[in-house]
């Protein structure tokens, strides 16, 4: 296959290792690039869901539907709308992947907490519970494999994204993408590109191996025999 | 705001509208014909379905530009390569939909329509798919409203969609565009998601809203 040709090639080029603008330290900035959204969607997105998956009731239906619709904002667009307002503001890349990340880790958390078994919520409040505990040591247990599922589809929409910053001017893995497309080099577009495949792939296994470590052995278990 | 640039280039918003909603519907569509085939499969066949799985969820971790760049050499800067990486897509969030759609029914409804000597092509059909299609057609949604969003990043490698509105309004630092731009995307989406929850409601008539 020619893109893999290209980008092998591409990649295995000693003088694309160092040097300013090399490939480490486009991707050094890209892991900035992708972390520091994501950590601010996460912080927006994992309390406001369980918050209203706690609460339930008619108003979650709106919230979960609008921010189903929320998705329908292109990225591209918004980014572009910022850098002719703002220039090169860190809020200009910041805000919209924040805007991309926030609704699958919101609406994965509310339907993780709106799911849990409602035995199992009367049980922790029969134990003599308050509130604040029925949702951090229950109802948040239990929700963590979908709210993990949000944080990584977050996780891989963020880092495939984020090349598009290279479009106004921003440093990454993009970089190499949209400078070899205004260049016509394949080698450097299909050589970023590879390198970001195989971020997101990575990104996959962490998630898989946080998984095996954060969610009770009891919850697991469960879900096997099911 | 400049409101009397849009009036005076009428047909290239347009054109720009048809463009973009092409390259979102149709991956779409693609995407559920490819995934009802496969999700029958694997809601068949258990072991068909984890390594499905697994395949998916790296697929969806392409980024959108890395796969139509990866397509180029195959079928140049067309639609065509647009819309083959946006089927990926589309299969990606619709096929997991079918298959939970499938399994979700209830074993008394198809247990009973065996009793009443239906053959399985003729349960699939008739019992099984119209009872999956709410699950189905949520995740159809998902696929055209990303489809449609993600037709504009087409546009870095010239393919022409609604993304033609914000990379010219860039490189002319004209404002009016961009927000042109963003509302038809949006407008767009929602449109195509009112229509298909309209379908939903008549192809489900049993369900309660």
């Amino acid at each position: 296959m020619s893109f893999f040709s290209w980008a092998w090639d591409w990649v295995t080029t000693d003088a694309n290792w160092h040097g300013s603008g090399s490939i480490p330290q486009q991707l050094v900035a890209y892991l900035g690039y992708c972390a520091l959204p994501l950590l601010i969607a996460a912080l927006i997105g994992v309390p406001a869901g369980v918050a209203i998956g706690h609460r339930g009731g008619k108003r979650a239906v709106v919230v979960i539907n609008t921010a189903n619709a929320w998705r329908a904002i292109p990225t591209l667009g918004l980014l572009i709308l910022l850098a002719v307002f703002l220039g090169f503001s860190p809020l200009t890349w910041l805000l919209p992947l924040v805007v991309l990340a926030v609704p699958p880790i919101l609406v994965n958390a509310y339907e993780g907490v709106a799911a849990v078994d409602p035995s199992v919520k009367d049980a922790a409040r029969g134990m003599g519970m308050t509130p604040w505990q029925q949702v951090t040591r229950v109802e948040i247990p239990n929700a963590l494999p979908l709210i993990l599922v949000g944080l990584r589809t977050a996780a891989i929409f963020v880092v495939a994204t984020a090349t598009i910053a290279a479009y106004i001017g921003l440093g990454g893995l993009g970089r190499f993408i949209i400078d070899g497309l205004a260049s016509d080099q394949y080698g450097p577009v299909a050589g970023g590109a590879l390198l970001v495949v195989i971020l997101a792939v990575l990104v996959l296994a962490l998630f898989a191996g946080l998984s095996r470590l954060v969610i009770p052995a009891g919850l697991r278990k469960q879900a096997k025999t099911e | 705001m400049m409101w009397s640039w849009i009036p005076s280039n009428w047909s290239l918003i347009w054109q720009l509208t048809w463009e973009n909603a092409k390259l979102g519907v149709l991956p779409a569509l693609y995407g559920l014909v490819i995934s009802l085939p496969l999700g029958v499969i694997a809601a068949r066949w258990r072991w068909f379905y984890p390594p499905t799985l697994t395949v998916i969820n790296i697929l969806y971790a392409v980024p959108s530009l890395a796969l139509f760049i990866a397509l180029i050499p195959a079928f140049g800067l067309t639609d065509t390569t647009v819309i083959i990486a946006l089927t990926v897509f589309s299969l990606c969030v619709i096929l997991p939909n079918v298959v939970a759609g499938l399994r979700a029914v209830p074993a008394a409804v198809t247990q009973a329509a065996t009793a009443m000597g239906y053959g399985p092509l003729r349960r699939l059909v008739t019992v099984e798919l119209p009872l999956a299609v709410p699950v189905i057609l949520a995740g159809f949604r998902v696929g055209v409203v990303a489809s449609i969003s993600l037709a504009s990043v087409g546009q870095l490698i010239g393919v022409s969609s609604l993304g033609y509105l914000f990379i010219d309004g860039l490189q002319r630092s004209f404002p009016t565009e961009i927000y042109v731009g963003l509302v038809l995307v949006i407008a767009l989406a929602l449109a195509c998601d009112l229509i298909i929850v309209a379908v939903r409601r008549a192809l489900t008539p049993w369900a309660a809203s």
